[in-house]
């Protein structure tokens, strides 16, 4: 094309518009001579001529080593259509081998120029597998997918192999300008370019896609810019719900105009029959009550769930009540439910909860025998991204959360109640009281139920020294073997 | 009755489904049919097939099974009063539909939704029925996502789950009284045990098995929902409360804001005017900023008047303008999470600002290559020979930074 002016001393004839391999194994001999970029022409698809020659007789020996990260990069680079795609990236090469840490340096503007093709080629690819439509032909055993694209790019070897993930199981060619990909249910061929007219017309899908894209659309919503910026009127010629889009534009205004303007209208008519039918008489209120009515803990547990005291139940998924046995002889009461038991609705399930079953087991106190509830009933938390951070409820919410709490006591009539831990003390006590120096202390309430202080097991998860977290597993578990002594006797 | 033709269900079914924003098709796991032989295929990043005017991307076949409705919702133009003409797809039509659709290459997959008819059950049933036959019958590969409707048996959840790849669930409002207001019949509370089920779920099925260590599929795109801004009085700052106890508590992966528009026959229970669609971008902005910017939810509004985001400025310019004895943060040394309170630094921009600066110091003119555009960047940043000096304090700088051509990002 150039030759003429051509000044290069060496020419490299490439198999085709995106043969990465030709170049790759060019440009490593070319680097290992350290030849300026100047000196080498490259070409599509001629033949080489005495200067390339020259090439083969380089040695190869002198090894050239350049990030990985280059190499795969580059790979997509040389897909793209402009003509100094080679020797750019040549010059990028002979810029790497002298600087290796190149390419981490964005602001370089070889590095930018390299970036913005790489972009380039990568949004064309993606605008390929969104923007290819498929046509119909034939039935049955001849049926076949037939579409007509046109990249920016030297793409479509890159490409076919999405295509063929995802259409295994249809036989299928995608006809561009420079060249086409065909599948024939086993094997992928990549074969010359072709033109339009090669492609089927409409099958007669097209029009229900076309009243798809017309249904979906919202007026109200005009954003024009924004579809224009994802999908480019280079494309339309090729999109067929694409001759809609002026009329739709046009004639946005009025239509949302008139969803606002029309005045609401009198019922339809079947509407007085499903709402007799699915929703009689008012929506009774979720609240079953307040619970003082309820004989059983059954009874109770029902009542709970639409319990409003405190605003806890704003931010929780559920009440989270007590479970075990009604004649159960020891209750033990922990704080609040944490982030599992809230999901669960069930209390004691979530580390802390496993430690717990973990010492009882050890203790070997029979778990039919007991009762496990919390002081709150509903999980406090801030919300940390995808995580819930345990916040400790107040007194205004512990007090408000001992109705349930005294009424669970007052159908059970354990011999012994646990406190697990402050918050559980201060509900059963009715005051703060220090757990640390009173555990393992039984205190009598004025009413005659016996409290038994000690930890919560979540204070033994929090402990980082693994020797001191033994040494408190140990008291924690002589403790609740105190808890067995005190029911046997 | 004459049974409609399918050209007029596709009509009615897909503007009765256009008022539900989420679209996306991402977030599955990494599947093709090489193997099956069937078609489709899902490779982590969503692909929009196609965008309308509205400029909304065309990812899914957006449908519902049927928009006849039990419910009277006010918002909805499928609720019960609504005289809005009523159709109902048959199983066959939506999977040949799907197929017909996904063959062409218009679409990722299927969104299917639905009015609730008799009763939850037979109506869920039906949709994990259409799942069941493309996953099974025509070996689909490709994206099914599944609006679960809270009062269906877990049985039926759990099947969806195995089926789809995404299963979401409206929280319709941002607060439980609106939706007692606006959705009688509606249960806050179900909407939130049904969600806390699917995480329930999801984490459990993510655990490998006992017996034979693998992990069984169960809607590997995770859970959404969507909240409609703007019909009730919320404010932004209670929407995005809402938002972070709804990500926080059921580990969503997103929450969608819709803003609401006024639909055809609506009610008069609702405002008619144009969609705020200004607000819902802003949400989208705020949303981001608790996502992927260590925002905690309370600050985006700490010292807003009316916990109202700013419709003029993005999110992060105006906490930034409220908070300006933070800045300006050296480009050179600060640490990530410095750098992501920067107004006009975005997460991508922040990756290549820190692995830049391992090799060379940056100048603001270096920076301003990295970022696009470096107006709303240069009072908050100290740079190699930058130093903004009196300029973050000025009194008028927000006005400065408004004059500018601010470029919004879309969603």
């Amino acid at each position: 094309m150039q030759e003429a002016l051509s000044l290069a001393r060496f020419r490299v004839a490439l198999d085709g518009p995106a043969d990465f391999d030709g170049w790759r194994r060019a440009a490593r001999r070319l680097a290992a001579e350290r030849v300026p970029g100047g000196e080498v022409e490259w070409s599509v698809g001629g033949t080489a001529d005495a200067p390339s020659s020259l090439l083969d007789n380089a040695h190869p020996s002198a090894a050239l080593s350049v990030p990985r990260e280059f190499v795969t990069r580059a790979e997509t680079v040389i897909c793209h259509s402009d003509p100094e795609r080679f020797a750019f990236l040549y010059r990028m090469l002979l810029r790497i081998v002298a600087e290796p840490n190149l390419m981490k340096i964005a602001s370089d503007p070889d590095v930018r120029r390299f970036e913005a093709m790489e972009k380039s080629v990568r949004r064309d690819t993606h605008k390929m597998r969104a923007f290819v439509r498929f046509r119909r032909i034939g039935a049955e055993e001849t049926e076949r997918y037939v579409a007509w694209f046109e990249p920016d790019h030297f793409i479509v070897e890159r490409n076919a192999p999405f295509f063929v993930r995802r259409f295994t199981g249809m036989r299928w060619t995608i006809l561009t300008p420079y060249a086409s990909a065909d599948w024939d249910g086993e094997r992928l061929a990549i074969g010359p370019g072709a033109s339009k007219t090669d492609a089927p017309p409409d099958d007669g899908a097209e029009d229900l896609w076309r009243t798809y894209f017309r249904s979906i659309f919202n007026p109200a919503r005009l954003k024009v810019k924004a579809m224009q910026a994802e999908m480019p009127k280079k494309y339309w010629r090729n999109l067929p719900e694409a001759s809609l889009i002026s009329g739709m534009i046009a004639g946005a205004e009025d239509a949302a105009r008139e969803m606002i303007e029309k005045m609401p209208t009198t019922p339809a008519p079947h509407h007085a029959k499903v709402q007799a039918r699915h929703w009689p008489a008012p929506q009774p209120d979720d609240r079953k009550g307040d619970g003082a009515e309820a004989t059983t803990l059954e009874e109770l547990r029902e009542a709970a769930k639409g319990c409003r005291r405190c605003p806890l139940w704003r931010e929780a998924t559920q009440t989270v009540f007590g479970e075990g046995p009604g004649a159960a002889r020891v209750v033990f009461v922990g704080e609040q439910p944490g982030d599992q038991e809230d999901i669960a609705g069930r209390p004691f399930v979530g580390p802390a909860g496993k430690l717990f079953d973990a010492v009882l087991d050890e203790a070997e106190l029979d778990r039919r025998l007991t009762y496990v509830t919390n002081a709150v009933k509903h999980f406090k938390f801030e919300p940390r991204g995808k995580r819930r951070i345990h916040s400790k409820p107040n007194a205004g919410e512990i007090s408000a959360c001992r109705w349930w709490l005294d009424k669970e006591l007052a159908l059970i009539r354990p011999e012994l109640v646990v406190a697990l831990g402050a918050t559980a003390a201060q509900s059963l006590l009715g005051k703060a009281v220090p757990i640390t120096r009173m555990r393992g202390e039984v205190i009598e309430r004025a009413d005659g139920l016996k409290i038994f202080l000690t930890v919560h097991p979540s204070f033994l998860l929090r402990i980082p020294d693994a020797r001191d977290k033994a040494a408190e597993h140990e008291r924690f578990l002589a403790d609740i073997r105190a808890v067995k002594q005190l029911m046997a006797a | 009755m004459a049974p409609l033709p399918i050209r007029e269900k596709l009509a009615i079914l897909s503007d009765a489904a256009k008022y539900d924003a989420s679209c996306a098709s991402s977030g599955a796991a990494k599947r093709n049919s090489l193997k099956s032989g069937g078609i489709g295929s899902t490779e982590g990043t969503g692909i929009c097939h196609s965008y309308a005017p509205d400029g909304r991307c065309i990812s899914l076949l957006k449908i519902l099974l049927t928009n006849f409705c039990i419910y009277d919702c006010s918002y909805c133009i499928n609720r019960s009063s609504s005289n809005v003409r009523r159709a109902r797809f048959s199983v066959e039509e939506v999977v040949k539909l799907t197929m017909d659709f996904y063959r062409r290459n218009y679409i990722e997959g299927l969104f299917l939704s639905s009015g609730v008819v008799r009763s939850p059950d037979e109506t869920m049933g039906e949709m994990v029925e259409i799942a069941r036959r493309l996953r099974e019958v025509e070996k689909f590969g490709g994206y099914i996502h599944l609006k679960t409707i809270p009062e269906a048996s877990p049985e039926l959840i759990e099947e969806a789950g195995r089926l789809a790849d995404r299963l979401s669930i409206n929280v319709e409002l941002p607060t439980d009284e609106g939706v007692k207001r606006l959705a009688p019949e509606k249960k806050p509370e179900t909407i939130r045990l049904s969600m806390a089920n699917l995480r329930a779920k999801i984490e459990e099925k993510r655990e490998p098995t006992m017996r034979t260590k693998k992990r069984e599929r169960f809607a590997p795109g995770g859970q959404s929902t969507q909240m409609i801004v703007g019909a009730d009085a919320t404010a932004d700052a209670g929407i995005l409360a809402t938002s972070a106890r709804l990500y926080g508590s059921y580990r969503l992966r997103r929450v969608y804001y819709s803003a609401f528009s006024p639909i055809p026959d609506s009610s008069s229970a609702l405002p008619l005017k144009k969609p705020p669609l200004m607000r819902e971008h802003r949400l989208y902005q705020a949303d981001w900023l608790m996502r992927f910017y260590g925002f905690s939810q309370p600050e985006i509004l700490a010292g807003s008047p009316d916990g109202m985001l700013d419709l003029e400025i993005d999110p992060k310019l105006a906490w930034a303008l409220r908070n300006r004895g933070q800045f300006p943060v050296d480009v050179n040394r600060a640490p990530r999470e410095q750098l992501l309170r920067v107004p006009g630094l975005g997460t991508k921009t922040i990756a290549r600002i820190i692995e830049t600066r391992r090799h060379r110091r940056l100048r603001l003119e270096d920076v301003g290559v990295l970022c696009g555009s470096i107006g709303k960047v240069r009072p908050f940043i100290e740079a190699e020979g930058w130093s903004p000096g009196g300029l973050t304090d000025e009194t008028h700088l927000r006005r400065r930074l408004v004059a500018q051509p601010t470029q919004l990002s879309l969603f």
